[in-house]
Parts: structure tokens; sequence; C-alpha cells
């Protein structure tokens, strides 16, 4: 076999594929394609309630409306009424009963997209109310859940939590989060020859919109076709959820026989679609002098909405990354997805690991304080080892664990402890501000927990001119799987990554692919386009070595020059001289990752085929009188493997970071009494801004090159930096701690709003005597 | 007679539009009918920035060329007339096909990731960047984040922007036609009074306040429009259908922003980046609150009036202005009227404004003439200057989950004039905690006549709970409200006591961050 050097290449920190397209306005969003002749523009009507029957549905005067063109209810689907990714339960448009506030009840098509939203609010809806639940813990007494509870025992959790020397009881809870993909979702659909569709989606999963749409409109695989050429922002919300905008863009089109395109605004973008999950955690550890957990009772609360959507897999990867970074030898963990009358929750960055991790954070955080002791002790004492303190609660042994040298790096490179007696220092003699510092590790588990996911295709194609034309399964939402998927292609072929173009995604030329989601974008994808490279690279050797002499396995191919023995020629000239000699120059390639095995009975198997490790330190100050607060300085170091491109993964990694840090301080979801989101647009849900990136932020990728065999050993780098985050959730909990007397355990919430942080402050201010 | 033809310089070409809703966004002209997509739709309400373009008009006697950037989605298309619009699309154009500097700084630094909020960002930069050129200065690093603060971005967490806002001066410098623009622009510019229409509805541009007063009259449905930045609003988020529209922007003297006699008058089209500039240089306090207040686009676009004439109850200005001892003018067909601001406010959304009246100017006093009592007559004798000696202190403080561009849970004014050990007058005023922008009376009761010591600052505490009953919203719950407002007293008085007085660097988390304030637009 013809290969390349086996020792894998340094990274490149290349610019995006389309950073130029970018900066200039020219990349193409759904939104943006040209229009069709005689597109029309859909819009949604949604339920007012978030929980009644529909008595009547009046839509005369939307009808009446000048430029609309008809209607769509749930009676002109022609097929199945669902887009729900793996439970059937999510009606693409709500039949007799609605299930929130939101839930899309009928679509108007008008000749423009003005028109259809302004026409849509003209309908009148009868509703019987029913009783709504709204609160997930309300739901969990009522036995109100969209799938069966999860539980994982390992050990005696009961009796070693009796015996500890120390035990710490509690309850807790973090909040949703909103996506905010800049670009909204939106489908286009029209209809071609033979009954067929065309759908353009931003969507993370053109396959599952593919059967979603030949499921609604009765069609075959074959006649759908979805196209994605880029996303403006996924994060996990463009995974499952795409599919009611597509669907109802294609059932327009179906039925009215014209392009039709649904492009909802922001408002109804944020009340329609499903969020990150929002958890309430009930918890009990018991623990020794040291800090170290002997036992951990974790029961957490999902709020999943009014479907299952993808709730069941995010409460799976909940409950496999409770253990974060720790050794838990005995463990008693429940996860409960409680169904409410709310939107649907969904894939979200981290997909339940952030969740998950975050409790035992916390309850590590509370030991050291209960202690007395500096939090990153405790974490020290508590993290994996070797044999013995080595195999995670749902039995996979890691491995590959780098955190206590990770660890160490970052302790010496941010100057923790120094910095650390300067914060106590300051803290004294400031009355009204006081500083916090926290360092959180992270440990990661990559690939799909559910097997069969994890899997790729892609096509390969050399032109006789040389240039190369690049299609795979993955998606593009910005994080720069189209450019790394070149680069893995270059490398292969031996040629400049300039010369390697990626085309859009496509069910038509790659099929049955899975959703670019849990980080596994590059690293499946990559895989199945290098081995199709590295088949032509084949062909193309022995095809060299037959015409100028020498072995196959000699000749040799880099920065778009082929040399076999003493004879060099530019790469297209040898790929012309191929094709006349009729070599096959195109290939496609396949990946499936070896060694994963899962049993969801048990929750128990080997389902990661590696984990990514990272370590951040944050540094922020707190305002006791208001709550306010800045990040002050990051420090991150983060495992990418030997990353592929260092410039993308170090973008990932701070990109992830303040958008972890946004879940946890500004970013605050709230309905109201009677079950509509309050937090609609920008206006009212503050994700992060400029002045929230630190004055003081540095990032570096540490050096460790895969030891699973993944595409140029390196690792994946889309979620778990969202972790690194926590490190400044618990530096503010670290100025609270720091107005008292720095042994309470601030009572901080999550969000850590500057109410939150004011509540804290005072409750800790209360115990202080007087 | 026919409608006007909106006549626009858009990417340095001059071009009409007709035929179009008079509520029609720039935004969707640009994208529906110019086919120029680069500029995105991420929010419709001027909070994301992706829509970010540049205008440019002609200003003031020598019709100097002026460019700021404003929120494309919140403009409607015939206010546009007679100025320059330039889109992303302009800069490799302008170029020459090769990618401007502040693009290819943007590439260079890993600026981008899903591009969708990029044209927004490399709009701003642009801006900045040809501001930095006029100017022959390369930003402080707070101007560079300041002028960022109006584009969200998801994807990179901002560092390597920022950074492309440094490298964008060390790349061979594009210059932009300053004066083919402005020659241009004044080619475009018409002598009569705009008067668009489209479907029975008129979008009319006067040109004097006595002509907008005759309109203002005789159209008491009209919508008085100035900066867009609400109103643009109305049309996206609730889909009202507007009456006749006349637009404050072509009058030149509500334009007027002058010091004299003791106070700084600000005509009710200001923008809000320069009457803030006018603002702060009379009182340096206001920076920090300059600096949240909404976005460059924002600021530049939406006027002071218009803040003060919308009379929402968080509407940032006004408590500042209250403390002040700001007063408002107003005009009609039937003269001119004077009142202090904070009468102007008489409940929810409700002003004192006849139907006939527009806010004509504010007027804000000038240091020395601050919390005297301001004459009825604008055309009166100036306020009594150097008569009240004394230490005067002010500040001006929001809260809000976000520093940046976020609207306040609670906005706080305080002044105060200690004078031999007591404070002889006292103006605190509160936005966030009532149904209006409004004083606290008990609180200032308690202060007056008092030293500004401890025992003061706790009677003071309590009064405060007494002047207001906040609500429970999504900002924030009334008990943070009432406790927070309180805490802002005290941290008034930390950094005012007469007994050492903390410096902001040990009272405010953000201090310093807009201590390069002069230097940001």
């Amino acid at each position: 076999m013809n290969t390349p050097s086996s020792a894998p290449p340094p990274g490149q920190p290349l610019a995006h594929e389309s950073a130029h397209l970018h900066v200039a306005g020219e990349a193409s969003y759904v939104d943006d394609l040209r229009e069709l002749a005689g597109t029309a523009h859909a819009a949604l009507g949604l339920s007012e309630r978030a929980h009644a029957r529909i008595l009547a549905l009046d839509l005369e005067a939307v009808l009446a409306t000048p430029g609309v063109i008809g209607v769509l209810t749930a009676a002109d689907i022609p097929g199945v009424n669902d887009c729900g990714a793996i439970v059937h339960d999510e009606p693409i448009l709500a039949a007799g009963e609605v299930l929130y506030v939101g839930q899309p009840v009928f679509a108007v098509i008008a000749d423009s997209h003005d028109t259809a939203r302004r026409a849509a609010r003209k309908a009148r809806i009868d509703y019987a109310p029913l009783p709504a639940v709204l609160d997930a813990r309300a739901a969990r007494r009522q036995q109100a859940c969209v799938l069966p509870p999860l539980h994982r025992v390992r050990g005696e959790p009961a009796a070693r939590l009796a015996a500890a020397p120390h035990r710490l009881a509690g309850q807790w809870a973090v909040g949703g989060q909103e996506h905010f993909y800049l670009e909204g979702q939106v489908a286009y659909a029209a209809p071609r020859e033979d009954g067929c569709i065309k759908l353009w989606s931003s969507t993370q999963h053109p396959s599952e919109l593919q059967h979603a749409l030949a499921r609604m409109l009765k069609l075959a695989a074959n006649q759908v076709a979805v196209e994605t050429r880029r996303m403006g922002g996924g994060f996990g919300g463009k995974e499952s959820q795409a599919a009611p905008f597509a669907c109802v863009a294609a059932l327009a089109a179906w039925k009215f026989r014209r392009p039709v395109k649904l492009r909802p605004d922001r408002d109804d973008d944020f009340t329609i679609t499903g969020k990150r999950h929002d958890v309430h955690y009930d918890f009990e550890a018991g623990f020794d002098d040291d800090g170290r957990i002997l036992a951990l009772r974790a029961d957490m609360t999902l709020r999943a909405g009014f479907s299952a959507d993808l709730s069941g897999p995010v409460a799976t990867r909940a409950l496999c990354h409770v253990d974060n970074a720790y050794y838990l030898a005995d463990v008693d963990i429940h996860a409960y997805l409680a169904r409410t009358n709310t939107q649907s929750n969904t894939a979200f960055r981290g997909f339940g690991g952030p969740q998950g991790a975050l409790l035992i954070e916390y309850v590590i955080d509370s030991i050291a304080r209960t202690l007395g002791r500096d939090p990153l002790e405790v974490r020290r004492a508590n993290f994996y080892g070797g044999p013995g303190r080595d195999t995670t609660p749902y039995g996979q042994t890691v491995a590959d664990n780098v955190i206590h040298e990770l660890v160490a790096e970052l302790e010496a490179d941010s100057d923790y402890h120094a910095r650390r007696r300067e914060i106590a220092a300051f803290n004294a003699a400031s009355p009204v501000l006081k500083k916090g510092l926290a360092l959180t590790p992270v440990k990661f588990g990559i690939s799909f927990n559910l097997t069969h996911l994890n899997q790729a295709g892609a096509l390969v194609h050399v032109y006789t001119d040389g240039s190369v034309l690049v299609n795979h399964g993955g998606t593009e939402m910005g994080q720069g799987v189209n450019t790394k998927v070149c680069q893995v292609v270059a490398h292969a072929l031996g040629v400049p990554p300039a010369s390697v173009r990626a085309t859009a995604t496509d069910t038509s030329k790659v099929a049955n692919t899975s959703a670019t989601a849990a980080s596994t974008g590059a690293d499946l994808n990559g895989k199945a386009a290098e081995q199709a490279a590295m088949q032509i690279r084949q062909r193309l050797a022995e095809f060299a070595a037959a015409r100028h002499g020498g072995a196959a396995a000699e000749v040799r191919f880099a920065d778009g020059v082929v040399a076999i023995g003493a004879t060099t020629l530019p790469f297209a000239a040898l790929v012309q001289q191929a094709y006349t000699a009729r070599v096959q120059l195109w290939s496609d390639g396949f990946y499936a990752t070896p060694g994963l095995h899962w049993d969801a009975a048990t929750l128990s198997g080997h389902p990661f085929h590696y984990f990514a490790y990272g370590a951040a330190v944050s540094e922020v100050l707190v305002d006791t009188l208001t709550g306010e607060w800045r990040l002050l300085r990051a420090d991150l170091l983060h495992d990418a493997g030997n990353s592929i491109n260092p410039a993308i993964d170090r973008g990932q990694i701070e990109g992830a970071f303040i958008q972890g840090m946004g879940w946890l301080t500004s970013e605050e979801l709230v309905w109201s009494a009677d079950g509509r989101l309050l937090t609609h647009a920008p206006s009212t849900y503050k994700i992060p801004a400029v002045h929230d990136c630190p004055p003081d932020f540095c990032t570096r990728l540490f050096h460790n090159p895969n030891r699973a065999d993944t595409i140029l050993r390196s690792k994946a780098v889309g979620e778990p930096p969202l972790l690194l985050a926590f490190s400044v959730w618990f530096a503010i909990r670290d100025a609270i701690a720091a107005s008292g007397d720095g042994r309470s355990l601030p009572p901080l919430r999550a969000p850590a709003t500057p109410e939150a942080i004011l509540d804290a402050v005072e409750a800790v201010r209360a115990e202080l005597p007087a | 007679m026919d409608s006007h033809m909106i006549r626009i310089l858009l990417n340095g070409e001059a071009v009409e539009a007709a035929g179009l809703p008079p509520t029609t966004s720039l935004l969707t002209w640009l994208r529906t009918q110019r086919g120029l997509t680069g500029s995105k739709e991420g929010c419709a309400e001027g909070d994301c920035g992706a829509c970010t373009v540049v205008v440019g008009e002609l200003r003031g006697a020598a019709q100097a060329l002026h460019l700021a950037s404003v929120n494309a989605c919140i403009q409607f298309l015939p206010a546009l007339d007679g100025k320059a619009v330039f889109t992303v699309e302009y800069l490799r154009a302008q170029a020459g096909g090769a990618l401007h500097p502040v693009q290819q700084a943007m590439v260079d630094c890993h600026g981008s990731q899903c591009g969708f909020c990029t044209p927004g960002f490399v709009m701003s930069l642009w801006d900045l960047y040809n501001d930095c050129a006029q100017r022959a200065a390369r930003p402080a690093a707070a101007e560079l984040r300041s002028a960022l603060t109006g584009n969200l971005c998801r994807c990179t967490g901002y560092r390597p922007i920022l950074e492309a806002g440094e490298r964008m001066f060390e790349l061979p410098a594009v210059a932009l036609e300053r004066a083919a623009i402005r020659h241009a622009l004044l080619a475009l510019q018409r002598e009569d009074v705009l008067d668009y229409r489209h479907a029975g509805r008129h979008f009319i541009a006067p040109r004097s306040v006595e002509a907008l007063a005759a309109l203002r009259a005789a159209r008491p449905q009209a919508v008085l429009l100035a900066g867009c930045t609400d109103i643009g609003l109305w049309v996206n988020k609730q889909l009202r259908e507007l009456d006749d529209i006349l637009y404050l922007g072509r009058i030149e003297a509500l334009h007027t922003l002058a010091e004299h006699d003791g106070w700084l008058h600000i005509g009710a089209a200001v923008t809000l980046t320069e009457a803030f500039a006018a603002l702060s240089r009379a009182w340096p306090e206001l920076a920090e609150l300059w600096e949240r207040f909404a976005s460059p686009p924002v600021r530049n676009a939406g006027t002071l009036g218009g803040n003060i004439a919308n009379g929402s109850p968080i509407g940032d200005s006004m408590p500042a202005l209250i403390a002040l001892g700001a007063r408002i003018v107003l005009r009609s067909v039937r003269g001119a009227r004077e009142l202090a601001l904070e009468d102007f406010y008489l409940d929810y959304m409700k002003k004192d404004l006849a139907a006939d009246e527009f806010v004509d100017t504010l007027r804000v006093p000038l240091r020395q003439a601050a919390l005297a009592a301001a004459p009825q007559d604008p055309q009166a004798a100036p306020p009594p200057a150097a008569s009240a000696p004394g230490e005067l202190h002010f500040r001006s403080w929001k809260l809000s989950k976000r520093f940046d561009s976020d609207i306040s849970a609670v906005c706080a004014a305080f002044a105060i004039r200690v004078r031999d050990g007591l404070i002889a007058e006292a103006r605190v005023a509160f936005g966030g905690m009532a149904a209006t922008p409004r004083r606290a009376p008990r609180t200032e009761a308690a202060l007056t006549g008092q030293p500004w010591d401890a025992a003061t600052l706790a009677r003071a505490r309590a009064a405060l709970a007494a002047d207001y009953t906040p609500l429970d919203d999504l900002r924030a719950s009334a008990a943070y409200r009432q406790r927070a407002a309180a805490n802002l007293l005290q941290r008034f008085h930390l950094e005012t006591r007469p007994e050492a007085p903390l410096p902001a660097q040990q009272t405010r988390t953000f201090a310093g961050v807009a201590d390069d304030r002069e230097a940001i637009r």
C-alpha cells in the first residue's frame, strides 16, 4: 500500500475554507440563494396555549388577506404527520391538541415573507384549556415523562454512603440555554419532476430531513434530495429541530407546486424550538478527610419538554459524564426525563455532557469548601488514576488519561498558586469588590453513544487538471469540518490544500449520513475522505510505477509533485496520464469507528473511542453591592490531540468557552406563569458580547497525539471545551465565598445573573456573626 | 402628484426606489430588491448587528460628509433619501477586487467561523477604519471594543475579531474616496420636500420646524420618526400598520447642538452618539452609562429626543437628565412651551404632550447650573452660575445582565450638592423602578440638609424603599430592584462621601472600561 509517512504532520493553521467569502458577504446561506421564479413564502401560526384542545381553527381572515396563496393544516399531510427524531411523538402541525405555547398549528403561504407573517396573525383559534405542566419537578411528581428513567448503579453506593466519614447532600439546578445560532432556522423546498422534492436547509442532519419528508409525503427516499452548503451556526439546534421547518416548506411546495421558503423570524424561532435541557439535581456524596469521594448518589431531572426529541440520548450522555475527570467507585445515578408543556429540548453542544459533569464539579467544590481546602486539591484527589481507579461508572476503562499532566501544566503556566495568594490579599483589603479564582478540568467521551451512528462516507474526485473535489456526509456550521477534511485529502494526495475544494452536503451524493454532532464531524468524515483519497493515491501509485518504473509503494506524493525514483512530475501531469490510461480517478470512502459497544439496557459498555481532556483557570471580579461581575482573565489548556488545524481548534475552544460562560451566567430563559417564553430575542436573552471576552485570554493546545487511531491522531474539539466555562461559574462562587468568612457554601444559582450573585452574597453575609 | 422617488447613493452608484411601503426596511430592500445578500437578518430589532451597514450623509452648513454604522433592519427606506449606503459588497469593489484590509485582517486572524455575523462585524470595523484614517489615528483598545458592542458573534468568543481590529491597520491601507462620495451626494440632494407615497400612505420629510408643526397639526395620527430604532420594531416585531410618517431628520434646526447661557441645547434630531459626546464633555460621570447605552449602530441612528419622547420606564437617559435638572421644549403651531423633564412623564407611556406637539429641544444644565432652579423661558437670563458654591457630586449607573447593549433592570442617577458639610440639594431619579422614570422624593428629603455620612445613607436607603414599588419581570425581581437600587445609593456614598471616598476601581467591576471614552464615538 502506498501511504504517507507514518507520523502525522503537525497541523497547519489554515484559514477556514469559506473565510474569504464570509468577510465579503459572498458566502451563501439558504435565504441568500437567488430565488427561483414563482417562489412563495410561508409563515407558521403558533399555539397560544400551553395545553389545550383545539375546538375550532378559523383561517378565513388569513385566506382573505391579499397576497395569500393558501394555508396548510395537519389535514393536508398525505403521509405521516410526524417529525420526531427517534420517538414518533412530534406532529409537524398540531392536530386537535396543542402541547405548548409556540407549537406550529398551521402555515400560511403568501407572495412575500411579510405578507405571510402578517396573515398568520389573523387566525382565530378556539381552545378548550387542558391542565398544563410547566415545571419539570411537578411533571416528575405526576410521573409524566417522555421516556423511561435511566438508572445506573455500580458497587454498593448506599452502604458506602452510610459508612463514609463525611456526607454532603443537597439540591441544585442549572438553567437551559437557547442556541442563538445567528442564522435562524430556514428551509427552501422546490418540487421536481416525477413527484420529487429538492430541499435546501440549514441543518446538521440532511439525511434525517430526507426521511422525514419522505414519510410525510409518502415518497421513497430516492425522491427527496436535501442539500446543505453551510449553516450560520448550529450548536445542536439544527440537528433534529430543522425538521418542522423543512417539513412545512416541503409540504407547501408539494401542495402548491411551487418553490416555498420558510424562514421564521427570531421570536418565532425562539418560541418554537427546544433548547439545552435545564436540570434539577438531588445529590448525596460520602467522602473522606481528603475530600476523596467514596460514594455518590446523583439524581437528575431533565426537562424534556412536550416530546422526546433527542432527550433519551441527551440523558444517556449526561449520565455518562457525571464522573467528568473523577473516579467514582460506588455510584447510583438516576436521570429522569420530565414531560412538560414547553418547547421540546434538544441537542446543544455537549449534549447533556455539560449538565452531567457540572454536578460533580458542584459536589467537589462544595466538599472542598466544607473541608476548608482549595478546591483544586480536592479535584486532584479525585482524578482518574491507574489500575483500580480507571473505570468509568458505565464500565469503560479510561486508557488515555492525561488529566494529571494537563492540570499540572496549566497550574504552572497560569501561576495558579501565586494568584490564589494575591487574590486573598486583594479581598482582605477590598470591602465591595471581591475576586475569585477556579480551575476546573474536563474529560469528555468522543463518539455517539448509539454505536451504529458512528459511520461516515465520502466521495473524492480528482479531475484531469489535478484539482480535487471532496464531498462527505458532514455539514459545515462554522466548526471547520470542510477545512479539516480538505486538509486531510490534501495530505493524502500530497497536493496543496488550496487545490482541494469541499462541496455542499447532499443526500444524493453520500447516502445515509449521521448527524454532524457529538463533535465527530471531522473524526468520521475525515477518516472516510482519507480512505477515499488513499484509494486514488494507490491507483495513481500503481499506474506511476507501471508507467515510469519502480514499486508502487515507493512512489511519493508531496506538495503537488509525484516522485517515482529519480523521475518527478507534477501531480496534474500524472493525473492526466492516468486518465488517458483509463485509471479511475474518483473514489468513495467509508469509515466505521472500531471497538465500540453499548448496552442500553444496563447503561454500560465501551461507548467512546477515546476521551478529550482540558482544563481552565478563570479569575473574576464580583461587585457585592449589585451582583455585577467581570471575567478578568482566563487561561485555557485543551487537548485536541495532534491538531489538524490549530487555528480552527483554538477558535472552537475559545468560542465554546465563551458560549459555556453565557449558559452559566447571562443567558437566562424565563417563562410566564401560563407557559409563554418571555425571553425570545436578543433584546431579552443575553448571549455574551464583546466586553464579556476577558481582557487577558490565553488559550493553548496540550500536546497529546491521540493514542487511538483517529484521523491524523487528532481529537474532536467541538463540544469538550464548552465545559471549560465551569471555571467561570466556580470562580464567581469563590468570590462570593470571600464576601463571607470563606467557609460557607454560597447558594449560587446557575445561571449566575447579577441577581443570583447578589442573593448568594447576601445569604453568605447573613451567616456571619452580627 | 406622483410619489417622489427615493434616491440613494448605493455603494457609490445613484439608484432610485419606489413602489414599496414606506416602512420597508433598508435591509429588506437591499436583500430582495437589490440582490445584495451580504447583509443578514439575525434579529430584525437592531440587537445582533448582522445587518450593519454604513450610512453617509451631508451635515451642516459645510455639507460635510458624515459616515456612521447603522442597523439596516430597522431603518425605513425613505429615511435614506439623499444619503449614501455602503454594504459589505462595497469593500472588495473599493479594494479593486481584492479583500479590503478589514476583510483580510478578519481572514488572517480567523475572525469568522460560521460567517453569518461576519459582514456586520466587517462593516463596524470598516466604519472604525475609515474614521481612524480620517483622524490619522489608531483606536485605543477600549475604542475598538466599543465599536463592536453592537455585533453579536456566537462562534468565536470575540478574541480573534478584536485582533483583526488591530491587524487591519498593519495591512496596506485602502483609502475611502470621501471627496467623490461627497460630490455624488451633493448631486443627489433635493430642493423640495420629500413626499414619498405608497398605497395611500405618505412619508414626508419637512425642512423646518414650522413646516413640521403645520404637518403635525394637520395629521395628528401621523407617526413622528427620527432614528427609527424603536419605531422600526413596531413594524418588524409588532407588525403594526403605521399611518403617515413625518420624518425629523431633514430639519436642520432640530440638529442643533450648542452650549450657551449655561445650558446644553440638544435638538430632537441629534443622534445619541452626538448627544452623549456633548453630555459627557459637560458631565464626564456619564462615560460608563454612555458605553452601556445601546450600541454604536443604534446610537448613530437613534436620537436622544426620541429616547425622551418615547418615555419608556426603562429608558436609560432619563434618570441622569432628570437628576441634572434637564428641561424639555415642546413645540406646535400654537407655539413653544418648556417644562421640567420629570413633569413630562405622567404615567406608563403617557406624556404631557398634546396631539399637535412634538419635542423640539432638550436643555441640560452645564456643570455650574446644575441643580439650580431653571427659568421657564428658554430665552431668559442664564441660571445663577457659581452662585451655589459647594461640591457637586453626580453619578448615573445602570444594572443589567450583560454589560453591553442590554436593557436595564435598574438605572439610577444621583446628584447632590454638599455645602458646608451638609447636603444642600439632592436630586435622585430612577428608571426601571416605576411606570415612568421618576424622582425619589422621600430619598431626596432624607438627604437634604443632612451630613453625607453613614447615618444619612441609612435613612436614605430606608426612604428609597418607600419611594418605589417596582415589579418582577424577566430582567429582575422586584426584590432585586429594591435592594440593588439602595445598594447603588450606597455605592454613590462610597464614591462621594467626605470621609475616605473610594475610587471607582474599588467600587465598580467595569471601572476603567470607558476611561478612554473621549476617544470613543
